[in-house]
């Protein structure tokens, strides 16, 4: 294999996991937080490429024709709408049934996924959208037809991935809500006691997870643009699958679990087969669960008396 | 006239007859005609087809007399393009609705298990759009298709590839599904037929639902294929593509009837990117001669008949023809009566060989412009 082919693939798989990792970070903090698995958080991620595509057209039908100045508007509104849903659904279907079997949240979550696919597919149509490729400008390395290239969307999923990542981690590690976060975490009702209105920060957590999935849907919604009602389903599998193998409750560990994953597809694909690359991947998820059964930056979990 | 019920299990029967007291005066005066396919979900598009197809015919039907003094009233199924869905709907177009007749599925993989219920009753089971061979490969008596067969469509874009695009270096990607691989293996046998295979650089599947493709775009680029055919839907087909330009890859783009849809231009983002694509499709019924009167009044009707629905008209009136000329519904007197006459329909005469599939069924190459909009490739 040239060696150009080979980068390009790097290139293909860091954007790819970027994305999963980005996705995943919701997964875990809910996770971490609550132990509990938020199968509705891949459709909220769909949903923020509809809200990206919507405010997008909605700004250039008014005029608009500063591209950045469109795409920041665009992805402020769309944190801020895709977070308000996912506040509203930890209040709705998750909070009632806090302090019931660890299985009820687990179903009302597949409801609420449920729903907002629906609920989608009826009020915007079940065909596949699409926005047109809006920021074109591709680096290229190399000569002829031997080049690898990064498009500048691809540059900006992995910086900001790479970023938000940090930027949540010192989040977490730094602020006061971040104690006030690993707090609940390691005891909701120690933390309670103390004075932590843990309510609020599960759902400033359910916020945050939001949030992050709706940057990742404005960079794919700019990178593919194209989507549909069922994309969360596929995307949410992968990047649940990324928290597991990085280790769930992990923040560094789902961003690490996406980039693996990510790389691991596009390496298989370029140079074995692309039938038996998510074969190739579950694979790899199960040996390194054999090994390493918290994941690979999971703490291993103890047992509170 | 009777009507054959079709009980399967006891609370089928409880159902059944709960329904028919209350539909007594109803049921004496209609005969009911299933229309399944996709009426919901990322095909829901085509089910429309078949079913403003199946109205329109059934409104010119009754106009003029109906079946034998009897009126057509007809029932939609939604099977979204789902196997299992397709079964139950199938059951219950039997039970509960006492379907003498359907017009469906649309996807093949829907379509198969699905007609194996149909023939288990024997009742005719007419499909105006799922082209795997598989479907008329079974056996089953009642099982007529009022299109072509991918083993028919795959060849064509073979010979399309070789004879006309010259092709030096094929790669071949599939969506693993029935159809999607069931057209590239077709392909791929013709260009056997015609020594081109060992032109063939790359043979691999997607996965349904994904949208990024680029690590096989890359792997496309590097093989230096001159020419990508897909077996699959638009779906996967617009993306595939995008990446592909993005990538700098200017091979060909060649796919079937499942990427010839409208809707490609906005999953790819843009007309640019599918510009110059061929893909093979059913004749555009549009075009047929024979059916301007009926696309006219499709047209005073605010409906374009496009794809499938005149294939839906005319699955309509085959049912109806024979069910007149054998003054019955049972599904194999019906079915022995269309493979032994000629129904004259909105798409010209049609015949049907011991199968169930047609003797003559017209495929054409369409070419993409770059306003977003194809047309058909004169035929020779």
């Amino acid at each position: 294999m040239d060696w150009h082919i080979l980068a390009q693939q790097l290139v293909n798989g860091l954007t790819l996991g970027s994305i999963y990792g980005l996705i995943a970070i919701g997964y875990t903090m809910v996770y971490g937080i609550i132990g509990m698995i938020n199968f509705a958080h891949g459709d909220v991620y769909m949903l923020s490429a509809y809200v990206t595509a919507i405010s997008l057209a909605t700004l250039f039908s008014f005029g608009l024709d500063s591209l950045p100045f469109a795409l920041l508007v665009t992805l402020v509104m769309t944190m801020v709408i895709t977070a308000a849903y996912g506040w509203t659904i930890e209040r709705i279907a998750y909070r009632p049934l806090r302090g019931s079997t660890r299985l009820a949240p687990l179903i009302s979550a597949i409801g609420v996924s449920l729903v907002l696919q629906n609920g989608v597919q009826l009020s915007q149509g079940a065909r596949t959208q699409g926005v047109p490729s809006l920021i074109p400008t591709t680096l290229r390395f190399g000569e002829g037809d031997d080049f690898v290239q990064i498009t500048l969307v691809q540059l900006m999923i992995i910086v900001i991935s790479l970023s938000s990542m940090a930027a949540l981690t010192w989040l977490i590690q730094r602020t006061s809500l971040g104690r006030q976060c690993r707090a609940t975490q390691q005891d909701r009702r120690m933390a309670a006691i103390l004075g932590i209105n843990t309510d609020r920060i599960i759902s400033s957590v359910f916020i945050i997870g939001a949030a992050m999935a709706a940057i990742a849907g404005v960079l794919v919604t700019l990178n593919y643009g194209s989507f549909d009602f069922n994309i969360g389903f596929v995307t949410g599998i992968k990047a649940f699958t990324a928290a597991v193998l990085g280790g769930i409750g992990s923040l560094p560990g789902a961003m690490l679990g996406g980039l693996i994953l990510g790389l691991a597809e596009a390496l298989f694909s370029g140079m074995v087969n692309t039938d038996y690359k998510d074969v190739f991947a579950f694979s790899l998820l199960v040996l390194v669960l054999i090994f390493r059964p918290t994941g690979l930056l999971g703490k291993p979990e103890v047992e509170k008396v | 006239m009777d009507f054959p019920s079709f009980p399967r299990g006891l609370l089928a029967m409880v159902l059944a007859g709960g329904l028919s007291l209350s539909g007594l005066a109803g049921a004496a005066e209609t005969i009911k005609i299933g229309v399944a396919g996709p009426m919901t979900g990322g095909n829901a598009a085509f089910g429309e087809q078949f079913w403003n197809g199946a109205t329109q015919a059934a409104e010119a039907i009754n106009a003029a007399g109906g079946i034998n003094g009897k009126q057509i009233e007809l029932v939609k199924g939604d099977d979204a393009c789902e196997p299992k869905q397709a079964v139950a709907v199938a059951n219950r177009l039997l039970d509960q609705d006492k379907a003498t007749a359907v017009i469906g599925h649309f996807c093949s993989s829907s379509t198969i298990p699905a007609s194996e219920v149909y023939a288990d009753a024997s009742v005719l089971v007419i499909t105006p759009g799922s082209t795997n061979p598989k479907v008329t490969e079974r056996g089953l008596p009642t099982v007529f298709r009022m299109c072509g067969r991918d083993d028919q469509q795959g060849p064509m874009a073979a010979d399309f590839i070789v004879n006309k695009l010259k092709a030096k270096k094929i790669a071949v990607v599939h969506d693993k599904d029935t159809y999607g691989q069931g057209i590239a293996d077709a392909m791929r046998a013709r260009l056997k037929e015609l020594k081109a295979d060992k032109k063939e650089v790359l043979y691999e599947g997607l996965t349904r639902g994904e949208k990024d493709f680029n690590p096989l775009v890359t792997k496309i680029k590097g093989s230096g294929a001159d020419v990508v055919y897909f077996g699959g839907l638009y779906n996967e087909a617009g993306p595939l593509l995008r990446q592909l330009r993005d990538q700098g890859v200017k091979a060909t783009f060649v796919s079937g009837d499942g990427s010839l849809d409208p809707a490609i231009v906005a999953a790819a983002g843009g007309p640019k990117f599918i510009e110059g694509s061929y893909m093979t499709s059913v004749r555009e019924a549009r075009n047929i001669p024979a059916a301007q009167k009926v696309v006219a009044k499709f047209k005073a009707a605010g409906i374009d008949p496009a794809g499938y629905t005149l294939y839906s008209y005319a699955s309509l009136q085959s049912i109806a023809e024979a069910m007149k000329a054998t003054k019955s519904t049972d599904g194999k007197k019906l079915a022995d009566w269309l493979k032994s006459h000629t129904v004259t329909t909105v798409l010209g005469p049609k015949k049907w060989d011991a199968k169930g599939d047609l003797k003559e069924s017209g495929f054409s190459i369409y070419v993409w412009g770059a306003d977003g909009n194809y047309k058909e490739m004169a035929q020779k």
